[in-house]
């Protein structure tokens, strides 16, 4: 148990990740939050997947990925959960999850989780076909974006487990880089925490709130009128901020930017 | 154990020690090999040149004085620098061979009519001479060493040159031979195998005391000296 | 030391999120020191090879602890020191007093210790009419407007030149009122020059304590250090048990780490190793050295293998400056000795779950400490178990283990698995909530939320509904 625990702790930033060729199918695990609020999203992200030409497959019971209360300390019940997404993708396929923090839950921390499960062959396995979305596409699939939309300016954020988990953002980036008519503004401090880690936001709702004032602060800074995001969580929390200021500043996960911005 | 000679303290020491040493001893502990990693590039190699630069570059950037001279010239700076800075004593020590070279370019100086600062030097114990110490302006050291990827000279205070030279006027001149600086500290600690016999107090300093508590807002002359010279002979 | 009370922590946070001096001072500083550790370690490269080698040493350390203990007292015993062991902080205040009785002794000063903090060990001496007097410039301070420590590394940070300015105006005989940091430094200078002169004790901490030579190895910049253990005739140092690594080869990797993490420095002004106390033949030094050894909790944090990684802490308090949320509420609203990432795991354990496992709660688990620490202590990792300890204490032989979190709380992580292992069950209670439009009360958790925040709504079509209708594979 040591011993994957040494281990996974070395591949925890992703760095010198070894990606596949273009496969025929790929598996999509949406998650709860992309599920139940932000279904366009996830809707976004398949699409983007189709439209390079590889089949989608979205097992139906999938819920989520257990990270809410893996992090809260209720391990049982994160085992359980965890246990039953990773009966849903059985064949040997790439998992793509339009999340840094889902991702990194199922690649990093799924083998901590369940280090003392007898399936835990079962387990490495599956933890090393996840790939977050941006890199999918950058890597495995090199997309190529055709902007359609009308000039813009956006900011973007940088959830802290794609930037330090996964080590995505420079592909996040470049994705929203290859539109030609979006101008991207940095944010400042984009490297702070916005201040939701699950239930730290309403454990301690002063130390969130004052986190994603500063947050709000700052996106309000870039003067853009939109606010991309890769992760949903961090979404839902500084959206939920910025219209709680009644701000002129809309926000979009980084799918669905993409897919409204090349679709037409 | 030899640690009862002060009057039997703490009898019940020995249990504290055996208490935690038994639970510390039942912890599982894996058996692991551990590959200790060595060449690291963050400690790199300098040749004679670089190392004199960067050790002079450096000290400079902490604020210390460094003056690079032939090995004829050097008390003839350290005069200047004490007349310049208007000094009337200097602490030295007889027993080394700057301190016998200083005592000869003083008397030469005396013959010619000059009067250069009056040299002392410390006898008995600091119980004797501590007085005197925090009342001298300044004093000279010679230097076991340098460090220069880190800018730092290296001392090994002796029973002639005792530690709080180094420490307690408020100027401190240091000469350095160009010869003994060394790339990184991991060199000087293995070509002088320093693991085999290590002095009762061994000291690197990389210029004058200073302090950033106050508003993170950079001060020097604290409790060490306020002044480091450090002349290099090449 | 034995009260259960816990920790008020919501009560200091709300107090320090309300100082916006605190916050402006602290955001100040925190992103000064992060900026200043960036360009000192311009080589990523070369630092993560850095950090490797840092965390081998610690842990090797580590796993050679007992013995490198007794090595290490063996060879400072052989050098002519004195070692003496301590399990509690009130053994090792009642062997810092013994010494000093022993000697007649009844003042003493102190170079920066935060094992001392630790101790309390100037309210305890000042209980027996001893003054401890604190040297180092930012403890000098606190000293005398009556503060703790608020950070590891510059313990009056929390301050600005005005409110230093008072206290040595207000507390120090004969003192003008000026904000000139270098007029404040030389009347620190000028009081503690004979404070260090007429000393009988002088008392330090230990950075790294070697093994192999019985060595002890202190960093400083401002000479008090040395001063402290160099003039008075008695040296007592004081230091955690973790403390030891087994080689003197060790040192260079960890001292250019803790420079650079700590002050974002190659070096320190001053690297001072002793070895011993005064030689025959000498003529100053102090003639009897005195190592204090404590344990306070260490050895049962070390008794698990995962967490003994917390002792890996080499207390150069990077932490802290890359913390959001220590940068928010400074170091005073953590309640104990050490604040920030570093007091987030290591409170809860020495001090217990009850008392301090609040703080084990109040991180986002963003990494950003664990991106930085020079001896890669996996700390988000540690929190998270921490936090499995506090509810669940599946695998913990924790003896002081005592559940909590409410019954509320503990049913409502049973039906988000309940709901989240059947899927149909889910989409049943999605339905239900989103298409009555159901606005749930303000309560508990949503009015937490809500406090800065707007609600998201239940989008009437969840995304397995647009999939099937968009005819995705599902297998």
């Amino acid at each position: 148990m040591l011993f994957v625990f040494f281990v996974v702790n070395k591949k925890m930033n992703n760095i010198n990740r070894n990606y596949p060729e273009k496969p025929e199918a790929v598996y999509y695990f949406g998650t709860c939050l992309a599920g139940t609020f932000y279904p366009d999203a996830g809707m976004a992200g398949i699409k983007l997947l189709q439209r390079e030409g590889v089949r989608v497959i979205f097992p139906p019971g999938q819920t989520c990925c257990g990270q809410p209360a893996y992090n809260a300390g209720y391990w049982r019940e994160a085992r359980g959960v965890a246990e039953k997404q990773i009966e849903l993708f059985p064949k040997p396929l790439p998992v793509v999850v339009p999340s840094g923090s889902c991702a990194g839950m199922m690649r990093h921390h799924y083998p901590v989780l369940l280090a003392d499960s007898p399936n835990i062959d079962r387990i490495l396995n599956f933890s090393a076909r996840v790939f977050e979305l941006s890199e999918f596409l950058v890597h495995v699939l090199d997309i190529k974006l055709e902007d359609r939309g009308v000039p813009m300016k956006v900011t973007w954020h940088s959830s802290c487990h794609a930037m330090r988990e996964m080590n995505v953002i420079e592909d996040s980036k470049s994705l929203i880089r290859q539109l030609k008519n979006v101008e991207l503004v940095e944010l400042e401090n984009e490297h702070e925490c916005c201040g939701f880690g699950g239930t730290f936001s309403v454990k301690h709702p002063r130390i969130s709130e004052a986190m994603v004032r500063d947050k709000v602060a700052a996106v309000r800074k870039t003067g853009a009128p939109l606010l991309v995001a890769g992760d949903c969580g961090c979404m839902m929390n500084i959206s939920g901020a910025i219209a709680h200021q009644k701000l002129p500043v809309e926000s979009r996960h980084l799918a669905e930017f993409l897919w409204e911005r090349t679709n037409g | 154990m030899n640690w009862w000679n002060s009057r039997g303290l703490m009898m019940n020491n020995t249990t504290s020690r055996n208490r935690i040493l038994s639970r510390l001893n039942a912890a599982p502990r894996p058996l692991t090999e551990f590959a200790t990693i060595k060449n690291m590039t963050s400690f790199r190699e300098f040749t004679r040149e670089e190392k004199i630069e960067r050790l002079k570059n450096l000290m400079e950037a902490m604020r210390t004085e460094v003056y690079v001279t032939d090995s004829g010239r050097w008390v003839e700076i350290l005069t200047q620098l004490v007349r310049k800075k208007g000094l009337k004593n200097l602490l030295y020590s007889p027993r080394t061979d700057v301190g016998a070279i200083l005592e000869k370019h003083w008397k030469g100086l005396e013959t010619l009519g000059e009067k250069p600062p009056e040299l002392i030097h410390l006898e008995g114990s600091v119980e004797d001479f501590k007085q005197q110490l925090f009342h001298v302006e300044a004093a000279i050291t010679t230097s076991k060493g340098a460090v220069a990827d880190a800018g730092a000279i290296i001392l090994w205070p002796t029973e002639h040159e005792p530690r709080l030279m180094s420490l307690v006027p408020p100027v401190h001149f240091a000469v350095l031979d160009a010869n003994t600086i060394y790339s990184n500290l991991s060199e000087a600690m293995e070509n002088e195998n320093w693991r085999v016999d290590m002095p009762t107090n061994a000291l690197l300093i990389s210029g004058p005391s200073k302090t950033a508590d106050i508003e993170l807002i950079l001060a020097f002359g604290v409790h060490g000296p306020k002044e480091l010279i450090v002349i290099i002979v090449d | 030391m034995d009260d259960q009370t816990p920790l008020n922590f919501d009560e200091n946070v709300a107090r320090a999120l309300s100082d916006s001096q605190l916050r402006k001072n602290l955001a100040f500083a925190m992103g000064n020191f992060r900026q200043k550790r960036k360009a000192i370690f311009p080589d990523p490269i070369e630092l993560e090879a850095l950090r490797d080698a840092g965390n081998e040493i610690r842990r090797r350390a580590l796993a050679r602890l007992p013995e490198l203990l007794e090595r290490f007292e063996k060879n400072c015993v052989e050098n002519g020191m004195h070692v003496h062991w301590a399990e509690t902080t009130n053994e090792a205040n009642q062997t810092v007093l013994e010494i000093m009785r022993t000697h007649d002794a009844t003042r003493m000063v102190k170079g920066k210790s935060m094992v001392s903090e630790e101790m309390h060990l100037n309210r305890f001496l000042a209980e027996h009419g001893i003054e401890a007097l604190e040297t180092d410039l930012g403890e000098f301070i606190l000293q005398l407007s009556g503060e703790t420590p608020s950070h590891i590394i510059v313990p009056a940070i929390h301050k600005n030149k005005a409110e230093i300015a008072d206290i040595f105006h207000q507390k120090i005989p004969d003192t003008p009122y000026t904000e000139k940091v270098e007029e404040l430094n030389g009347i620190a200078r000028r009081v503690l020059r004979k404070k260090f002169h007429e000393a009988d004790v002088g008392l330090s901490g230990v950075n790294f304590a070697v093994a192999e030579t019985g060595t002890l190895c202190l960093v400083e910049n401002e000479g008090n250090g040395r001063m402290c253990t160099t003039v008075p005739p008695v040296h007592i140092a004081v230091m955690g048990l973790e403390k030891v690594i087994e080689k003197l080869s060790d040192l260079p990797v960890l001292l250019r780490l803790l420079t650079g993490s700590a002050t974002g420095s190659l070096i320190t002004t001053y690297v001072n190793m002793i070895s011993s106390p005064r030689k025959t033949g000498e003529k100053d030094g102090p003639r009897e050295v005195h190592v204090v050894i404590l344990d306070n909790g260490r050895s049962k944090i070390y008794a698990d293998p995962t967490f003994r990684q917390t002792l890996q802490c080499i207390r150069c308090g990077t932490c802290l400056n890359h913390c959001p949320v220590y940068t928010r509420i400074g170091g005073h609203a953590y309640g104990f000795v050490y604040p920030g990432p570093i007091g987030k795991i290591l409170n809860p354990q020495v001090q217990g779950m009850k008392k301090a496992g609040v703080l084990a709660t109040a991180s986002s688990l963003c990494l950003a400490c664990e991106e930085v620490c020079p001896v890669r202590i996996p700390i988000a990792d540690l929190l998270r178990r921490l936090r499995e300890r506090m509810h669940q204490g599946t695998g913990h032989a924790a003896p002081d283990f005592n559940p909590s979190g409410s019954i509320a709380e503990r049913l409502a992580w049973k039906l988000w698995a309940l709901l989240n292992r059947h899927s149909g069950l889910l989409h049943s209670a999605e339905k239900v909530m989103g298409s009555v439009g159901f606005i749930s009360p303000r309560v508990g958790i949503l009015r937490k939320w809500s406090i800065c925040r707007t609600t998201p709504t239940i989008s009437p079509r969840r995304l397995h509904e647009l999939v099937e209708q968009q005819g995705v594979d599902d297998e």
